[in-house]
């Protein structure tokens, strides 16, 4: 029986609760507002649940603990915002390239540096895309509602595990802040996705080798097989590779896993896009601002729609590719001063004018400032 | 083949990695012998040890060891450790880390480690110096001796290693050198047996980068300082003050009992297993998403778990 009950929770609370339900069962993590509560809800249940939590000494540590405790193979998760989230790039690039699946929540806050803790900013999105060296690609969905906080924590477990990969739950501070009245999805609602494990009996198993289909398929440590895992780059078997086809292949293969779904992982909100020339492109908690935005638009005579994004990374080309023909403007509200945007005017390809509207302050748009702008643009 | 070649070809993976990366006359080698003829005392199942490293020379040791194996990052081989042991108590975790690694990107890692005593053991593997990067100065170089950063002796002074691990909590201290090289088979076999976070140091040498750095005429002259240099810590006590100056103990330098983390948090839930309000509260958390998804465990069911192993058991 589903729990159809209406409760009023927080959007690191609903995280928490979705970790739990797509069976995360060890969380490191080191306190930093605004994500805290996650940590907190979870040291309550971990216990009770067969499940282990852990605060590290730093959140380097906590992502190194993640990815440790996933190769032992525990559904593994950590919480941070922007200054513990720079911390963990080093050992975020490791699990790219080793393959370990993890999930990073990043709740986002003002920066850079300390910046304002803790005030909202959608700062960190090409953080998330670019913020471990080298060529890699990421997972990274991004809430605009409480429910959502749920549904796209289970989604990024499920994401993590099916393609071997560090995914982010990137949250900005409202978001994941804000309470408001949420019917969780119940268990037929969701569903879980685990990593494929190779079978038993194999003469020589090969944990970076075929894919079977999308990744290799992944032993616990402590199971049948025994094998190695680094951060150099490896060949099928995992030991330390310089020949430049096994090299090349390995690279590709991390990359070309990820960016080769982009349609496939895309996972958009339209709302009044049908007939509209005016697009607002944008996601977490500024699309809740431009869904009004779009309803005061539409009452001065502007054509205005609103293409919400989920999946920030893949970024996917596809609807705004499709869309683009009928515009002659898009818009793209930010708290930063233009991350996405650059996707968006690569995606539209000069087909409309791009203009980005950014924010960093560290408060929130109010419906009027995107409405107001958008005016201002189309010389209405 | 004799017979203890054999044996440590049981252990080491000769096919695939070897030769190894270490110069000639590099200790590094001897640690390795000594980790995997220590394990082999124990009698522990090639598949329940992970052994875990950072970067640098000693980094690179998991490859060439036939266990579960991870290099990681720079300094954060226990951090890695600790997850893998969290996920899987019944696993026998050994991080193997160089002086640089463990001590001063690692530093954190390391003083952390020692304080919650999961039941892991540490290997600080210290030649004094960052072999790999070509021999810069480290926090273990001694004051006055020369890397290539610290071309004119170094102004800095050293971390006694063992002094810092029996500082910062843990229950088990050993330190010997490579020349000793079946003392450190016995001290590895006891760090791995103590239930609890324990450390072995093991000073070695680096004579590519820090011997020719300072004086010393070949690998074999390194070695022979070990020797006249190092007191049994029984004998320690009876050296006069002036006797002691520039010289190390080996051995085992501190040993104690503290609960076992892993142990005393699944004691702790054990006990909230045990406790309404606590089942409530979470009951309440968890079924806010399906009731029929409850994860709760009743009371006792806990139990053994540590002892199966959590990593085999998963499906």
């Amino acid at each position: 029986m589903a729990d159809t009950t209406a409760r009023v929770l927080q959007g690191n609370e609903a995280s928490a609760i979705g970790a739990l339900a797509a069976g995360v069962d060890f969380f490191a993590g080191y306190p930093i507002t605004p994500s805290s509560e996650i940590a907190e809800l979870l040291s309550q249940c971990m216990p009770l649940i067969n499940g282990r939590f852990i605060q590290m000494e730093d959140e380097i540590a906590s992502i190194a603990a993640i990815i440790g405790a996933s190769l032992a193979g525990a559904t593994s998760m950590t919480a941070t915002s922007g200054p513990g989230f720079s911390l963990m790039q080093e050992n975020i690039g490791l699990a790219c390239l080793a393959e370990v699946p993890c999930v990073i929540v990043n709740v986002m806050r003002a920066g850079p540096s300390t910046g304002l803790p803790t005030q909202a900013a959608q700062g960190d999105v090409q953080q998330t895309r670019w913020g471990t060296h080298g060529d890699h690609a990421i997972v990274a969905l991004a809430p605009s509602t409480v429910r959502e906080c749920f549904e796209l924590t289970v989604e990024c477990v499920n994401l993590a595990e099916r393609l071997r990969t560090p995914t982010v739950l990137l949250m900005d501070e409202v978001i994941g802040h804000m309470r408001e009245s949420v019917v969780l999805p119940s268990g037929d609602e969701y569903r879980l996705v685990r990593r494929i494990e190779p079978p038993t009996g194999l003469r020589d198993y090969c944990p970076f080798g075929e894919c079977v289909p999308e990744v290799a398929a992944l032993a616990a440590f402590g199971g049948e097989y025994r094998f190695h895992v680094t951060g150099l780059t490896h060949d099928a078997h995992g030991y330390p590779t310089m020949v430049p086809e096994e090299v090349d292949w390995k690279i590709r293969h991390i990359v070309g896993k990820i960016e080769s779904r982009a349609d496939q992982l895309a996972s958009n909100e339209e709302f009044m896009t049908e007939d509209a020339d005016v697009l607002l492109f944008a996601y977490g908690s500024t699309a809740r601002v431009a869904k009004a935005s779009v309803r005061a638009l539409r009452e001065a005579g502007v054509k205005a729609g609103l293409l919400r994004v989920r999946t920030i990374w893949p970024f996917s080309q596809k609807r705004l590719r499709e869309l683009a023909p009928g515009l002659r403007l898009v818009v793209v509200p930010e708290m930063n001063l233009g991350q996405l945007v650059v996707e968006v005017e690569r995606a539209v390809c000069g087909e409309a004018r791009v203009v980005p509207l950014g924010k960093v302050d560290g408060h929130l748009f109010e419906p009027g400032d995107i409405t107001e702008f958008v005016l201002e643009e189309v010389g209405a | 083949m004799s017979r203890s070649i054999e044996k440590a070809r049981e252990y080491l993976r000769p096919t695939k990695k070897f030769p190894t990366v270490w110069c000639p006359g590099c200790g590094l080698g001897i640690v390795q012998s000594a980790l995997v003829r220590a394990i082999s005392r124990v009698g522990v199942e090639k598949n329940a040890v992970t052994v875990v490293s950072g970067i640098g020379c000693t980094g690179r040791m998991p490859a060439y060891v036939d266990f579960n194996t991870l290099h990681t990052t720079h300094g954060r081989a226990l951090a890695f450790s600790t997850g893998v042991k969290l996920a899987s108590p019944s696993m026998t975790v050994i991080a193997v880390m160089g002086d640089g690694d463990a001590l001063a990107i690692g530093g954190n890692h390391f003083v952390h480690a020692c304080r919650r005593n999961i039941d892991m053991t540490a290997i600080v593997v210290n030649n004094s110096i960052y072999g790999m990067t070509g021999g810069q100065y480290s926090p273990t170089t001694p004051h006055g001796k020369r890397g290539t950063t610290a071309p004119y002796g170094n102004v800095e002074h050293a971390f006694d290693t063992a002094a810092l691990a029996v500082g910062a909590g843990a229950t088990f201290v050993a330190r010997t050198s490579v020349y000793h090289a079946q003392e450190a088979d016995r001290l590895i076999e006891k760090a791995i047996l103590h239930r609890g976070f324990s450390v072995v140091e093991i000073i070695s040498n680096c004579y590519t980068s820090y011997g020719r750095m300072n004086k010393y005429t070949s690998a074999v002259d390194m070695l022979r300082w070990m020797k006249e240099n190092s007191v049994p810590v029984s004998a320690w006590d009876k050296l006069p003050p002036e006797k002691r100056e520039g010289k190390f103990t080996r051995g085992v330098i501190s040993e104690k009992e503290l609960p076992e983390f892993i142990e005393a948090y699944d004691e702790q839930g054990r006990r909230l297993t045990r406790t309404p309000a606590a089942v409530e509260r979470v009951r309440d958390i968890l079924t806010a998403y399906d009731e029929n998804a409850d994860r709760l465990r009743v009371a006792d069911e806990r139990s053994g778990e540590a002892e199966s192993g959590r990593g085999e058991n998963k499906t």
